[in-house]
């Protein structure tokens, strides 16, 4: 039986409910920073556990193992230098093209490092949380990345930290290629549970029976958000769709998104 | 500060680090598919045992707090916390509340209530949520682990109670006015 302050209880909810719900999308995303920064201290105490945590590791870490780990870093050095060297060669042949065809050169991209924070409270979206905010320059749409591939974008940002969208979220719609046939096609959002192992869905815009496992996924570059180019992951499988219109396929993504510690983000 | 008021700190505080936890703890989210969750049995426990002002200001504050770190719209998680809340308070006296196994119930019908409840507002509002075949597993998994967090929040709030709270004086049987002095003249008061 509800009495009088059950009713008003239930009253002051449902009219804080309608007045969050109805406020426009910039005054909700303020007040969600607002409302999120009072987890600062907790993530601040995160990263300076983990900066000492790594620092006691590389304390620990006996002499054999450093010297190991330095002959592996120097021969890795030489073999970058020597594709470096030829890639350099392709690269001022490209711009040259690029140049006689009017095409606007490409830019080297411009990368920062961001540490992970953060995953999404929920399970409901793909996002996280980097340690880079507005006053590190980071801006919304901005593409994050690691060596292995695509992460996704900045979707939001904060003052000291910001969100990621991740490839397959419905907030990170990605048109891509597939490098071996050129066929385009879209990232779809998709559901990726660790027994899935991070896949997501590829929409090809027409019947493609070139397509198969194995074959690469990159970004095309349309869409003005992503540059081309940049890995997304490897088609597992593929089928056609509706009567053979058009095909989709299984993709399992390059970049291990669940077990992501440190980003790029590409900055102008 | 007296003992309900540190209990309740203790439940806004733990709530907290409840919301924190769900966001980190990357290995046991890869190996299991969902975040840490005990938040529904903490609410489940403070409609139980704590007064309607109490309980209303976790829920709202705990929704706040879930959606301020997720992508869901300010608010959402509000509305299921509060309700879930608010119906459990109003049977609390009908609820076997002592019982572990009861407790075990609560917090786990708590947490499917909850979560399938803020799945079912993301679904109704503009962006698609993740869900598939995989949300059978994790609405389970999360209700299990509130299912566990509800009894285990009961034994740690009643251990804090008893390590702060001030416990009663216990009555002893020996009252002076009747103590029985025996000597030549026996007299009893």
């Amino acid at each position: 039986m509800l009495k009088r302050p059950h009713y008003l209880a239930l009253g002051g909810t449902l009219v804080l409910l309608l007045a969050l719900l109805n406020l426009p999308a910039s005054v909700a995303e303020r007040l969600k920073l607002v409302v999120s920064g009072s987890f600062l201290p907790l993530f601040g105490l995160r990263s300076a556990t983990h900066s000492f945590l790594d620092r006691a590791s590389y304390q620990l870490l006996p002499r054999s193992v450093l010297i190991e780990e330095l002959v592996k870093a120097r021969k890795e050095i030489s073999d970058l230098q020597a594709n470096l060297l030829q890639s350099q060669d392709a690269i001022g042949e490209n711009a040259r093209l690029r140049a006689a065809l009017g095409n606007p050169p490409k830019g080297p991209w411009n990368r920062r490092f961001a540490r992970v924070i953060g995953r999404d409270s929920t399970t409901w979206w793909r996002t996280l949380r980097i340690d880079l905010g507005s006053r590190d320059g980071i801006q919304p749409n901005q593409v994050v990345m690691t060596a292995a591939g695509l992460v996704g974008r900045v979707s939001q940002v904060g003052l000291t930290h910001s969100d990621v969208a991740l490839v397959g979220d419905a907030e990170c719609g990605v048109s891509v290629v597939v490098r071996e046939t050129r066929d385009q096609g879209i990232i779809k959002a998709g559901q990726a549970s660790s027994s899935e192992g991070g896949f997501v869905e590829l929409s090809l815009l027409q019947n493609s029976p070139d397509v198969m496992a194995g074959q690469t996924i990159l970004t095309s570059g349309l869409g003005g958000v992503f540059p081309s180019g940049i890995p997304v992951g490897v088609i597992q499988d593929s089928r056609a769709m509706e009567g053979g219109l058009f095909t989709t396929a299984r993709v399992r993504l390059s970049a291990a998104l669940n077990r992501l510690e440190e980003v790029w983000v590409l900055q102008p | 500060m007296n003992p309900p008021r540190l209990s309740i700190a203790f439940l806004f505080l733990l709530s907290w680090l409840g919301v924190f936890a769900q966001t980190q703890f990357g290995g046991f989210r890869e190996l299991l598919g969902v975040p840490f969750s005990i938040l529904p049995a903490l609410i489940a426990y403070s409609a139980l045992t704590h007064g309607l002002w109490t309980t209303t200001a976790l829920a709202v504050a705990t929704g706040l707090w879930v959606d301020s770190l997720s992508a869901s719209k300010l608010g959402v998680s509000v509305a299921p916390h509060f309700f879930v809340a608010l119906l459990l308070h109003l049977r609390s006296h009908l609820i076997l509340r002592d019982q572990r196994y009861a407790q075990f119930w609560i917090g786990f019908g708590s947490g499917t209530a909850i979560h399938v409840l803020v799945l079912l507002l993301l679904s109704a509002g503009q962006r698609e949520p993740l869900n598939g075949w995989a949300t059978f597993w994790q609405i389970p998994l999360m209700s299990l682990m509130n299912g566990i967090a509800c009894p285990a929040a009961f034994i740690l709030f009643d251990a804090l109670g008893l390590a702060f709270d001030y416990r009663p004086v216990t009555q002893s049987s020996f009252r002076s006015d009747r103590q029985t002095v025996r000597g030549r003249h026996d007299r009893i008061h």
